[in-house]
């Protein structure tokens, strides 16, 4: 009570707030029993989780089978499953501008390339870093800090930053020009927008990937690799015999954890491009978010199909990503 | 203070049953030792009392009172456990207030209590500090005071000596004599150790596989223990056991030697049946004896001394004697046994009266 | 004592710098450059003037014009380095300026004016943080409603998360009850279901709650979160067992064993969740993008995507801003990286 008064007051404080329900939950307890009280320790849990995960995967299928354009489900007649076949009236599956819906199909085809592309760039350079990191270097701890901290930042300020430097007079075309180049128009033109996109989204999310990848490899003993060296194992074979099958199963986790997150990305790219130019960078999501919130007549009903494919789509993902990791449990 | 009354308590996880019909009454201010090797159900039968576990069949009974559905916080029982559960993040004043807060006692109550507990565990001078800051034997008295401030009906202790060094787990067991004497509460403890049993307890109860073997004063069951489990449980060294053929009324077998006892008048010639026989109740006898056993270990503690040897078919046979001895490796002795304190088990087990 | 130089030698492994180590570190470098300088460039840019903004190529450095006061002018004149006709060199102020000739004074002797041609002349600048860029939107535009927004979204969420998580945590731990596997297994259920696939029916929901434009639209869908709860159930479940049967035993309340057991022995778990639902929610756009209509009700992020949408993007407003919605992470990630980081290496989610 002598040191301290100002730490001992906030620690009062505190537990005046930590008893307020006290009397409330110990009369409940005693009308209930103290056998039921997890029942109302989980209750707001459930609660939060009922409301707004369980009923709404309930409201987007009903919503995928009714059409109009009010919000609430009582003004919104039922189609049936005519938002299906909204979605899917193509004459070539191939080419997008022959659907009805093909802004749908732009969105897949294109989050479909944006996810091969990305996944595939993301495992490499995450892996190469690992690796990098996993050797015996200086300052470890500070290079892993440098590839991680970008993970930390907002979608919005990871665009920015980047919009910033690719703008027309920005650092890069000032870089370009200065070797004698003339200033590209980066997210003007499709081709360097994607490019944009994909760079932009690796350099964001590279530093979580790599955090699993080193923990993969920091498990790995090391007398394998002094029994390799004694063997006079080369340094590349090391690589390919021991480190990778040992780093197969971390490699697995990563590379379903960066699908997943790839068919749903959104955020960077929305900041960065909008979509555009045109529609070169419109992903499924920003389909779905359109479709229902930022255009003239929103399409609700459309939207919740759209998403009830895609989350169909992530379904199967998902499983695939635990028949692998169950598979791996097992051998 | 209260007395305690167990009818027919049982207990089981799914089809594991480690609780079987155990009754006991724990008279008001009584100290109770349950003891028993470790899975004999004594843990479980005590926090079956204490509440954190409910009975699955029986009665508990508090002052007459049934608590049998009861929670483990309106029983009124205070624990101290094995691992003595001190809140690490509370001082040791707050750990030893912490019910007395709940309890919604007066302040100025709960500071009397803290103050005459600690006064009489010596605690005053770690009041302000966290447990981590206390030696193992400071933390027992933290865990023991948190007990007594409640004023409960009845202290539950489970093992809670075995975190303590030899040494101290000899001085504690003292102060928890004295305090027993002192405030004489009803006390229910539970121990894998006999000697904390023995020196401790007004009553024993010795459990096996949960069921109570024997309920007794700690010289009854040294004495006159009900059958060979309690009679190799109890003491230190070990009870000698030596398996013995009834030959003629009143007469055992063993090996080649034979000689009279009385409980074996309820033995047919040819039963098989036990000897048994304590350490200490075993004499040298220079000239014939009832038995020779071959030596083949001695190991002299100064004041007394033990020698272990083995009798002519086989048996080992452990002796006690005081004082200093010649004897050396691989002598051959004679041995009497002495009468009144041999006891012989029937081939159940059971002692024969 | 060993020698400077001998130190600097000194390595991990004591032998010869191999090939692959230079190239280890050669990466690294590079991924200094990449991953810094873009945000070290970002900082620098919200610092510059509008007009050195405008320059290409880019100064590195925010630099800003001198000036100094002239007696018998109002307002500071702006300084320049001025090549005369003879070849020597001075700084003299600007008056101003009448097509490509510029009015210069001596300030030591403002009575005289001297005339040269612009291209003689050259501004003479210094290092100068501009602070209007962060000053103008948080007091002219809406950037400071944005910015308290963000705060109160961000503290009251992590506030509601810790609490209704803990307490689900403390159930699925402390606690056996009938239907606890199922409850277990609908909170990891909750982990399929990310809200790219249910925007539209989670903001019907907040719609038919009456909560549209409103923060809480924000704040309560994210609120409950299975990471949360497992990670708080994972550290509970190391707690002795004793001590909660202590507590029972001490006659506490199961709201008492909660809040003065339970929680003050999960603060290192607590912590961790803190961090996470910081980041969560300074950094959240998709969901507030959907919900938040009406600028007042604008968060941070989504007044920064709304402002760079404008047809003319006032850069050096955007930059600043930009720098406002990095300073909480970047002290974050100074201060408690290695929570996060070993957060991560835990639950294998963030």
């Amino acid at each position: 009570m002598t040191t301290a008064p100002a730490s001992n007051l906030l620690a009062r404080l505190g537990r005046f707030i930590a008893e307020l329900p006290g009397a409330p939950m110990a009369l409940v307890e005693r009308v209930i029993g103290t056998s039921r009280m997890a029942y109302v320790f989980i209750l707001p849990n459930i609660l939060f989780f009922g409301l707004f995960v369980f009923l709404p995967i309930g409201i987007d299928i009903y919503y995928s089978f009714t059409g109009g354009t009010a919000l609430f489900p009582s003004q919104r007649p039922g189609v049936g499953g005519l938002q299906y076949h909204y979605l899917a009236d193509c004459k070539n599956f191939y080419d997008p501008s022959s659907c009805r819906e093909d802004y749908f199909w732009r969105g897949m085809w294109t989050s479909l390339k944006f996810t091969l592309i990305q996944v595939s760039v993301m495992v490499l350079v995450s892996l190469a870093t690992a690796l990098v990191l996993n050797m015996k270097i200086r300052a470890r701890g500070f290079f892993r800090a440098v590839y991680f901290f970008p993970v930390l930042l907002s979608p919005v300020v990871v665009a920015l930053v980047w919009k910033w430097i690719l703008q027309p007079q920005g650092l890069l075309n000032a870089a370009i020009v200065g070797m004698g180049g003339q200033p590209i128009l980066f997210l003007a033109d499709a081709g360097w927008a994607m490019f944009w996109a994909i760079f932009v989204s690796v350099w964001a999310h590279t530093g979580f990937y790599t955090l699993i990848l080193l923990a993969g490899l920091q498990a790995i003993p090391r007398d394998i690799y002094e029994a390799a060296d004694m063997d006079g194992t080369r340094p590349l074979r090391q690589l390919v015999r021991l480190t990778l099958p040992l780093l197969w199963p971390n490699l697995l986790v990563v590379l379903v954890l960066v699908t997943i997150r790839g068919v749903q990305t959104f955020d960077e790219v929305f900041a960065l491009t909008g979509g555009g130019p045109g529609t070169a960078t419109m992903m499924i999501v920003q389909y779905i978010y359109t479709t229902a919130f930022a255009s003239q007549v929103p399409d609700y009903g459309l939207a919740a199909a759209a998403s009830v494919v895609l989350g169909l789509l992530l379904l199967v993902l998902t499983l695939t990503q635990l028949w692998l990791t169950r598979r791996r449990g097992a051998t | 203070m209260a007395a305690l009354e167990l009818h027919s308590i049982a207990k089981a996880y799914g089809r594991v049953s480690v609780l079987h019909d155990i009754s006991l009454a724990v008279a008001d201010g009584e100290f109770v030792v349950l003891v028993g090797p470790s899975g004999c159900g004594k843990s479980t039968l005590l926090r079956v009392i204490a509440g954190l576990e409910s009975a699955s069949d029986g009665q508990i009974r508090l002052d007459g009172q049934d608590v049998t559905r009861l929670a483990a916080a309106e029983r009124g029982l205070a624990m101290v456990f094995q691992s003595y559960a001190l809140y690490p993040h509370m001082s040791v004043r707050q750990n030893i207030a912490f019910a007395l807060e709940n309890m919604r006692l007066p302040k100025a109550e709960i500071a009397r209590r803290v103050q005459s507990a600690s006064e009489m565990l010596r605690l005053e001078p770690y009041l302000e500090r966290r447990p981590g800051a206390l030696s193992g034997g400071q933390r027992q008295r933290v865990a023991i005071g948190r007990a007594i401030v409640r004023d409960p009906k009845i202290f539950l202790f489970d093992e809670p000596l075995s975190n303590l060094d030899a040494e101290l787990r000899v001085a504690t067991r003292k102060e928890l004599a004295a305090l027993h004497a002192r405030i004489g509460g009803t006390m229910i403890y539970v121990t894998h150790d006999q000697v904390e049993a023995m020196t401790l307890a007004n009553r024993i109860v010795v459990l096996r596989a949960g069921r109570i073997e024997q309920i007794g004063t700690p010289l009854e069951l040294y004495n006159q223990p009900c059958n060979e489990f309690v009679a190799g449980f109890i003491g230190s060294p070990r009870m000698n056991f030596i398996p013995v053929t009834a030959a003629e009324a009143g007469q055992v077998q063993v090996g080649a030697a034979r000689f009279a006892l009385a409980a074996a008048g309820a033995l047919a010639a040819g039963d098989k049946a036990t000897l048994g026989i304590r350490p200490e109740h075993i004499d040298l006898a220079p000239q014939g004896g009832d038995l020779e056993v071959e030596v083949n270990l001695i190991e002299q503690l100064g004041g007394e001394t033990f020698v272990y040897g083995v009798l002519g078919d086989g048996s080992e046979v452990t002796m006690r004697s005081e004082g200093q001895s010649a004897i050396k490796r691989g002598d051959k002795v004679g041995i009497s046994l002495q009468r009144q304190h041999v006891h012989l088990f029937g081939a159940d087990g059971l002692a024969l009266r | 004592m060993m020698s400077p130089l001998a130190l600097l030698r000194q390595r991990r492994n004591p032998g010869r710098i191999g090939f692959s180590d230079v190239l280890a570190y050669i990466y690294l470098a590079v991924g200094v450059f990449l991953m810094f300088g873009p945000v070290v460039w970002l900082v620098l840019s919200s610092f510059k003037t509008r007009s050195n903004l405008d320059e290409f190529p880019p100064t590195f450095l925010p630099l800003a014009q001198q000036s100094v006061a002239v007696k018998g002018y109002d307002s500071k004149l702006p300084l320049y380095n001025v090549t005369m006709p003879d070849g020597s060199k001075r700084v003299l102020a600007q008056v101003r300026r009448i097509g490509v000739i510029s009015q210069l004074v001596d300030p030591a002797a403002p009575q005289t004016i001297i005339k040269v041609n612009m291209d003689k002349r050259t501004a003479l600048r210094h290092l100068g943080l501009d602070w209007h860029n962060y000053e103008h939107p948080l007091r002219h535009f809406n950037f400071g409603r944005y910015l308290w927004n963000s705060v109160f979204v961000t503290v009251v969420a992590t506030l509601v998360t810790l609490l209704i998580n803990s307490m689900a945590a403390y159930a699925l731990s402390i606690h056996e009850f009938r239907g606890k596997n199922f409850f277990l297994v609908a909170v990891i259920a909750t982990l399929m279901v990310p809200i790219t696939i249910i925007l539209v029916p989670v903001f019907v929901v907040v719609n038919e709650i009456g909560l549209d434009n409103s923060l809480w639209a924000v704040i309560l869908p994210g609120a409950a979160t299975p990471t949360g709860v497992f990670l708080l159930r994972q550290y509970m479940l190391t707690m002795p067992r004793e001590l909660i049967e202590a507590a029972r035993m001490d006659k506490a309340s199961e709201w008492q064993i909660y809040a003065r057991i339970v929680m003050p022995l999960a603060l290192p778990a607590l912590a961790v969740l803190t961090i996470f639902s910081v980041m969560w929610r300074w950094n959240e756009f998709l969901w507030p993008l959907v919900v938040l209509s009406k600028s007042e009700t604008y968060t941070l992020q989504i007044g920064l995507n709304a402002f760079q949408g404008d047809l003319q993007t006032q850069w050096n407003y955007l930059l600043a801003m930009t720098v406002v919605a990095l300073i909480p992470i970047a002290l974050v990630f100074v201060f408690l990286q290695r929570f996060i980081t070993s957060g991560i290496a835990n639950t294998g989610m963030k």
